[in-house]
């Protein structure tokens, strides 16, 4: 017998998660919990939904950066224009899920904590340097958001522990992030191979930071430290590109599928990469 | 377990229990009697069982009817006043932008939910609107006209 719970408040919530027994699932969008109910793929005893807590539903700007809450939607993040300037590429990234029905539901942290390999916002939130802050019944830590996935489908979050929102560094001046996927199909697609690409770079255009990801082509999303060193202290010229895919292509080690072969994955990662480095370099200001 | 949820359904208050793990889908029809909001895929990718809770657009079978407590739910059903239907109705008929009628509500709701953001949508726009709603015999081309027919009317072009 299922139970269904809507906390007001954050402390709430965390004692709800503790004190359940059996299987206890929380809710947000809904938009991955109600299928697999549906499907029978789990069988929750206790429901937790956290969207009448308010501040699981905020986009703040915080000392250090911006906080978006558990249960943002999305669409909600499409609509924050100080968001979409400063991360550009986490919000493109976050409004390619689904479609405009789903964005009024879904949220990034549902896409975090369901761990899909081929995750939109994942790679776009790894390259911002984003933190997941998670609380628990000991307290509270902030982790760095790739260490949440630890494979398809499956996360690091122990027992009772829930993420309560998503943490953005602030912007250093002359910094912008993309994220590119590549779909057979224009909408309501998964991605086939996607990349993520966020840097900082100087007057001269030389690029100072760099961190690039790649999604739908390992069991999680991957940073791939070769394509960043090959960033960091060039410009964004042919051979910076052509070592970034080069990078990138080696990185990978994708499954083989109907929607795309170990091959395919493997070329395409690399220009989507250099794509994402070039939309990314331009928002940054970046002149050749 | 059965709860009562109080909610809001096009503009009239209304009460019904239902057990907690039903969609809002199954509760509109099954339960309160409208039946216009319809099951294709049961879920979230064919936009046929399209409402609007608290002024967003939703796929219903991807909300509990527990969920609803104290919100605002707008279904096909509320869109004309009366026998007056509403301008994207009109414009349905008129172009024939529907054959069998199951993804019918659906589109209206997600057109009446893109035409208040947005009332002089492009082709472009209209069509990354309704990417979550898909229809199987008219053709999307029949439903786009009809939509920027209804927009370029509702402007009073």
């Amino acid at each position: 017998m299922v139970r269904y719970e809507a906390p007001q408040t954050t402390p709430e919530a965390i004692a709800l998660l503790a004190s359940a027994k059996g299987r206890v699932h929380i809710l947000a969008g809904g938009t991955d919990l109600i299928v697999r109910m549906k499907g029978e793929y789990i069988e929750p005893d206790v429901i937790v939904d956290i969207k009448r807590i308010k501040s699981m539903q905020s986009i703040r700007k915080t000392a250090a950066g911006t906080s978006i809450g558990a249960a943002a939607t999305c669409g909600s993040m499409g609509r924050h224009k100080a968001l979409k300037k400063a991360w550009p590429g986490v919000v493109e990234a976050a409004n390619l899920i689904g479609s405009d029905q789903i964005q009024g539901r879904c949220t990034i942290v549902g896409n975090l904590c369901n761990a899909s390999p081929a995750a939109d916002s994942i790679p776009a939130l790894i390259a911002a340097g984003a933190q997941a802050l998670v609380i628990g019944p000991k307290g509270e830590r902030l982790l760095d958001v790739d260490k949440i996935p630890t494979g398809p489908g499956k996360n690091s979050l122990k027992k009772g522990e829930m993420v309560v929102s998503i943490e953005l560094p602030a912007r250093a001046p002359r910094s912008a992030d993309a994220y590119l996927r590549f779909t057979p199909r224009t909408e309501m697609d998964i991605a086939v191979v996607s990349a993520a690409v966020n840097l900082t770079i100087d007057k001269k255009s030389v690029i100072t930071e760099a961190r690039v990801v790649l999604g739908a082509v390992a069991i999680t999303a991957i940073r791939v430290p070769a394509a960043e060193a090959a960033l960091i202290g060039n410009t964004l010229d042919e051979a910076t590109l052509a070592a970034v895919a080069e990078a990138c292509s080696a990185a990978c080690n994708p499954i083989n599928d109907k929607r795309g072969t170990v091959e395919y994955r493997t070329r395409v990662a690399g220009v989507l990469a250099k794509r994402a480095a070039q939309s990314a370099w331009a928002r940054a200001g970046g002149k050749a | 377990m059965t709860q009562l949820v109080n909610t809001q359904i096009n503009g009239d208050a209304v009460g019904f229990a239902c057990e907690i793990d039903e969609t809002l889908l199954d509760v509109l029809r099954n339960r309160v009697g409208l039946s216009g909001a319809k099951e294709g895929c049961g879920t979230g990718d064919c936009g046929a069982c399209s409402v609007i809770l608290d002024g967003t657009l939703v796929c219903s079978c991807l909300v509990l009817g527990v969920e609803a407590e104290g919100r605002k739910v707008e279904t096909v059903e509320g869109l004309s006043d009366g026998a007056d239907l509403h301008p994207l109705q009109t414009k349905f008929i008129e172009h024939a932008a529907l054959q069998c009628g199951i993804c019918t509500p659906g589109f209206l709701m997600a057109a009446k939910a893109l035409l208040k953001n947005n009332p002089d949508p492009t082709e472009e726009e209209i069509r990354y609107a309704l990417a979550g709603n898909l229809c199987r015999c008219t053709g999307y081309d029949k439903i786009v006209r009809a939509v920027q027919a209804t927009a370029a009317d509702m402007r009073g072009s």
